[in-house]
């Protein structure tokens, strides 16, 4: 069975942190990343980040990405795993089990874990959401900025907060035509000049609106939204929009299934959007051996993922006793 | 294939261009490419059928978190097809109901 000091799951702007600064102590660092690059949501990114100066704010997030990629390459005893996904973790014996390429599967006993498994995709109740052309709009971000494809023709976004007005304007800069944005509330979510952005493409944002319907047999062929009232209850005409993809920005839950499985002390705080590990501010969690970092601590942004991955990392470093830079 | 042209920020590069079958159809990609993005690249949206009620179900994460986009690829069923690299001659089907897992050899290999 492999051995490792510092296991790190997840490859995004959390774990990549953790990763190098666990490494920068002299660590041996293991990091499996279940998708095909590493980078997590900034590979997608291509609008300049707000949050922090000093968290690379003004960069533009794939490049964010690629800053964290050559920190790393520095560190000759950092191991990554890419097509690779921690599918389990084993209290009893503290093993955590991978599989790669869907394929071979692999144990691995690391000393300490960082799980910096990001988040998923809400999705909300009307009747067909099941439909294919029903994506998420990291799964539409995907598509068109990594894999450059044509998520469909013509989109409509439901959820006005950042997610949704920037990945509408990704879209229009991809060539999709953006129908509308439905927003439950009576204000857009997200930031005046993400949403001016649209707006001046002329991308109608409607206010306390909400997805009904999908029409469609195979997959996505029009949608249907109706105005809400204050209980959100549909009221009024329903309007049919002829679209190909319902692209659903409505928020994000924190990926933790490892961290329950593993017995780490589980809250609920709706601030983070969803139930969290219990953490001290070392991000350490109530099982000794595990530490949380990014958006699968709650829900927040890259620079905050950055940071909290930092001090997981230095911490598992302290915690193996080699908490000082020679 | 439906794929972006021109863009203001990006750049693609796309790696070695691949044929593949989709249910007995020839399709091309790009190597080393999610096969999920390349059969949307193809205008395929429908991956398999559910076991009970025979819902159609395309992707939706695209990032191997919610099982939607399970495939037959190369006879091994349930394989999330938005983080599995596309292949030349790979045989990808849609998957119908559960799949049937494949009789393991030695060694574990197919
Ligand atoms: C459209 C959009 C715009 C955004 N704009 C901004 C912005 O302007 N500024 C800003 O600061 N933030 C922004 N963010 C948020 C930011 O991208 C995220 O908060 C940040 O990426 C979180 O980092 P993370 O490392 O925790 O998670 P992620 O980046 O999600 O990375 C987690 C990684 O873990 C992997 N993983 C999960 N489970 C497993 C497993 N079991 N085994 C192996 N690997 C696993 C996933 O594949 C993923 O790559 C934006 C997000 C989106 C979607
Ligand atoms: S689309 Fe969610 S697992 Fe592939």
């Amino acid at each position: 069975m492999r051995e490792t000091d510092v296991m790190v799951i997840g490859g995004g702007p959390a774990g990549l942190s953790a990763a190098a600064e666990a490494a920068s102590f002299g660590c041996d660092v293991t990091l499996v990343e279940s998708d095909l690059a590493l980078g997590g949501q900034l590979i997608k990114q291509t609008h300049k980040f707000f949050g922090s100066k000093d968290e690379r704010a003004g960069t533009r997030g794939f490049k964010i990405s690629e800053l964290l990629l050559e920190e790393l390459s520095g560190y000759g005893n950092v191991k990554t795993y890419t097509n690779c996904t921690a599918t389990g973790y084993y209290p009893e014996d503290g093993v955590v089990t991978c599989v790669r390429a869907e394929d071979e599967y692999f144990k691995i006993k690391p000393k300490k874990i960082v799980m910096a498994t990001g988040a998923q995709e809400r999705l909300i109740p009307f009747p067909n959401n099941h439909l294919p052309g029903v994506y998420g709009a990291g799964a539409v971000q995907t598509l068109m900025n990594v894999y450059g494809v044509k998520p469909g023709d013509k989109v409509l976004m439901v959820g006005a907060g950042n997610i949704g007005l920037i990945v509408s304007y990704q879209l229009i800069q991809a060539g999709v035509q953006v129908a509308g944005i439905v927003e439950a509330m009576d204000k857009v979510g997200g930031y005046w000049v993400h949403a001016a952005k649209v707006r001046r493409l002329g991308v109608p944002i409607y206010l306390r609106h909400t997805i009904v319907e999908a029409i469609g047999e195979q997959y996505v062929t029009g949608a249907v939204i109706q105005e809400i009232d204050e209980r959100f209850q549909p009221q009024g005409e329903r309007k049919s929009l002829d679209v190909d993809i319902i692209c659903m920005a409505v928020g994000l839950s924190p990926t933790c299934e490892l961290l329950w499985q593993a017995g780490c002390e589980m809250v609920f705080v709706p601030e983070l959007c969803g139930y969290v590990a219990q953490r001290d501010r070392n991000m350490r969690t109530s099982h000794k051996d595990i530490w949380v970092a990014g958006d699968a601590a709650g829900i927040e942004e890259a620079s905050s993922a950055m940071v909290e991955g930092r001090i997981a990392g230095v911490s598992t470093a302290r915690a193996l006793g080699r908490g000082t830079h020679e | 294939m439906k794929l972006i042209e021109e863009h203001p920020i990006l750049d693609f590069k796309h790696g070695k261009r691949v044929t593949f079958s989709f249910d007995g159809r020839q399709l091309e990609g790009y190597e080393g490419e999610p096969i999920a993005a390349a059969l949307h690249a193809n205008g395929v949206k429908v991956y398999r059928e559910t076991p009970v009620r025979k819902q159609p179900r395309g992707f939706f994460c695209a990032i191997g978190k919610c099982s939607s986009c399970f495939m037959v690829v190369d006879g091994v069923p349930n394989v999330r097809t938005c983080i599995t690299p596309l292949k030349e001659g790979m045989h990808v089907e849609t998957q119908r109901g559960k799949g049937v897992i494949p009789a393991i050899t030695d060694k574990g290999k197919r």
